[in-house]
């Protein structure tokens, strides 16, 4: 279980329990959350569920496989801390992360 | 909304009509909201169905589009195992198959397609499968495994998919086409081509040109696939993938206009300014191809539900988006986007050999659709593309040497 707070574009927090396991976009798409579309259902296959990950959170988040990194590189607004949430798993060592949205996932 | 909302009723619980759902209250409407399903679970996602969930790498939890919790959470009346017998139009009610009547401010029909049968002497011994439901997968996944047979009645992406989640669960497959290729319909010769030679590498056996007369059977269960020829595919399972009409008679008898699905506008919205249709059952606009089509995607789902939950709670359209699709067979991630109704000409970028590669369609030096193997980058930008309708050199196209960003630049 992990405590992640999904921050919209216009500033509203969303503060909640993940089981371990899900992924961060999991979390946020099955508590109808804004802001994450996930279109594939986390098949790595649309490049919707995009985030920005909190700079203290970045290391332990891990980094994209290739096959992420040639989606996001085609998503609008991209940014070093760029990840597609569908690819982060959830684990007790995320207990506090913090993802911001993007304007648009479409 | 005023005290006095009847609501929003959702003839169909699947990933539309979940999704109409969610998304009116994640747009702050008030009044009450009723969704109907025939199936006996809440919305859940398909697509895995044929893919990750068939081969056990996914399970009915995370097949869930929301917890159980939420429809009650976010005061969503669900009734499930249940059926609309009628809509009437001018009471503004909807008749359910346990006599309820429901009535309405705004209706969206979601009942999305079912698979089509084949008329043909057999098709109803068990073991010929059809898939569309988790009911459907059930059947299909307790069928298959070590020393079983597969036969797939038509080589489409359903088809396909299962026989490649067939042979990772290490049953035998063969694919029936009718046409002289697989993906006919849906994919050009090049993607067929190569599609045929993994599968094949694979294991899967192939027969095209082929005409299934009908299915044998021994004890009630079917034993093997009759062709026209004469011959009999031996199986122990059939599993019959031949498209899926939509499930457009309840509006048909409503008086709401129909093609192939309940016609609708960019708003998804019908003639009955009351009445939306989303999902597969919509006959829809098309505007980047100045045509009217009916789409069968998750994408399309999506897009038309936010544009129906838009269009009720009074936000502006949503942009449009340029249709895309994905199949998962075997380790391949096949993407599409686009449809190539005008295109004149394709360009192949990359090496099928290598299954690594991307066949562009282009009228003229416009990209019109884009199918991808493995190849996110060119999925991307040749969506980003078509969207934009911008010329693109050919040459830099073919080229792997110029990146796709430096193509689409």
């Amino acid at each position: 279980m992990a405590k992640i707070t999904y921050i919209e574009h216009g500033g509203a927090e969303h503060v909640i329990d993940v089981k371990s396991g899900l992924s961060v976009m999991e979390g946020a798409v099955k508590n109808n959350i804004p802001g994450i579309d996930a279109d594939c259902g986390g098949a790595c296959a649309c490049a919707t569920c995009h985030v920005y990950v909190d700079d203290a959170w970045r290391e332990k988040t891990g980094k994209p496989s290739a096959m992420e990194e040639s989606m996001l590189d085609f998503a609008e607004n991209v940014e070093p801390s760029s990840r597609l949430s569908c690819q982060i798993k959830v684990t007790d060592d995320l207990d506090g992360l913090i993802v911001r949205m993007p304007e648009s996932q479409h | 909304m005023g005290d006095k909302a009847l609501g929003v009723v959702i003839i169909g619980a699947g990933h539309a009509g979940g999704t109409a759902a969610a998304l009116l209250r994640q747009y702050n409407y008030e009044g009450p909201i009723t969704m109907i399903g025939d199936e006996p679970i809440a919305p859940y996602q398909r697509p895995p169905l044929s893919k990750a969930w068939l081969k056990g790498e996914a399970d009915a939890d995370s097949l869930a589009l929301k917890p159980q919790s939420f429809y009650a959470d976010v005061a969503i009346d669900m009734f499930l195992s249940t059926r609309v017998m009628k809509i009437d139009r001018v009471a503004k009610t909807v008749s359910l198959s346990d006599g309820r009547q429901i009535a309405y401010d705004f209706l969206i029909l979601a009942m999305g397609a079912r698979a089509r049968t084949l008329p043909i002497p057999g098709a109803d011994l068990a073991g010929v499968l059809c898939l569309r439901s988790a009911a459907d997968a059930e059947s299909l996944k307790s069928a298959l495994g070590p020393g079983k047979r597969l036969a797939v009645i038509g080589g489409g992406y359903i088809g396909l998919e299962a026989a490649a989640s067939a042979r990772v669960l290490g049953a035998d497959a063969i694919v029936i086409e009718r046409e002289p290729r697989i993906l006919a319909r849906v994919a050009c010769q090049v993607l067929s081509d190569f599609f045929t030679d993994y599968h094949r590498a694979r294991g899967v056996e192939f027969e095209v040109a082929a005409m299934v007369e009908g299915f044998k059977g021994k004890d009630g269960h079917v034993t093997g696939v009759r062709l026209g020829d004469g011959r009999t595919i031996a199986c122990d399972v059939a599993l019959v993938g031949v498209g899926a009409p939509p499930n457009d008679e309840l509006a048909r008898e409503a008086g709401l206009h129909c093609e192939n699905g309940v016609v609708v506008d960019d708003h998804a919205r019908t003639h009955d300014p009351a009445v939306f249709a989303i999902g597969d059952v919509a006959w829809r606009p098309m505007p980047r191809y100045e045509r009217m089509f009916r789409l069968e995607s998750v994408a399309n789902a999506l897009e038309q539900a936010r544009q129906a939950a838009s269009a009720i709670t009074g936000r502006p359209v949503p942009p449009h988006e340029v249709t895309w699709n994905w199949s998962d067979q075997y380790d391949l991630k096949y993407q599409f986007a686009g449809m190539p109704f005008d295109a004149d000409d394709i360009v192949v970028r990359g090496d099928p050999a290598a299954a690594k590669f991307a066949v562009f369609h282009l009228k003229g030096d416009v990209v019109e659709a884009v199918e991808a193997v493995n190849a996110p980058a060119e999925f991307m930008a040749g969506r980003q593309l078509i969207g934009q309708r911008r010329p693109i050199s050919r040459v830099r196209l073919a080229d792997m040497t110029v990146s796709m960003k430096e193509v689409a630049a």
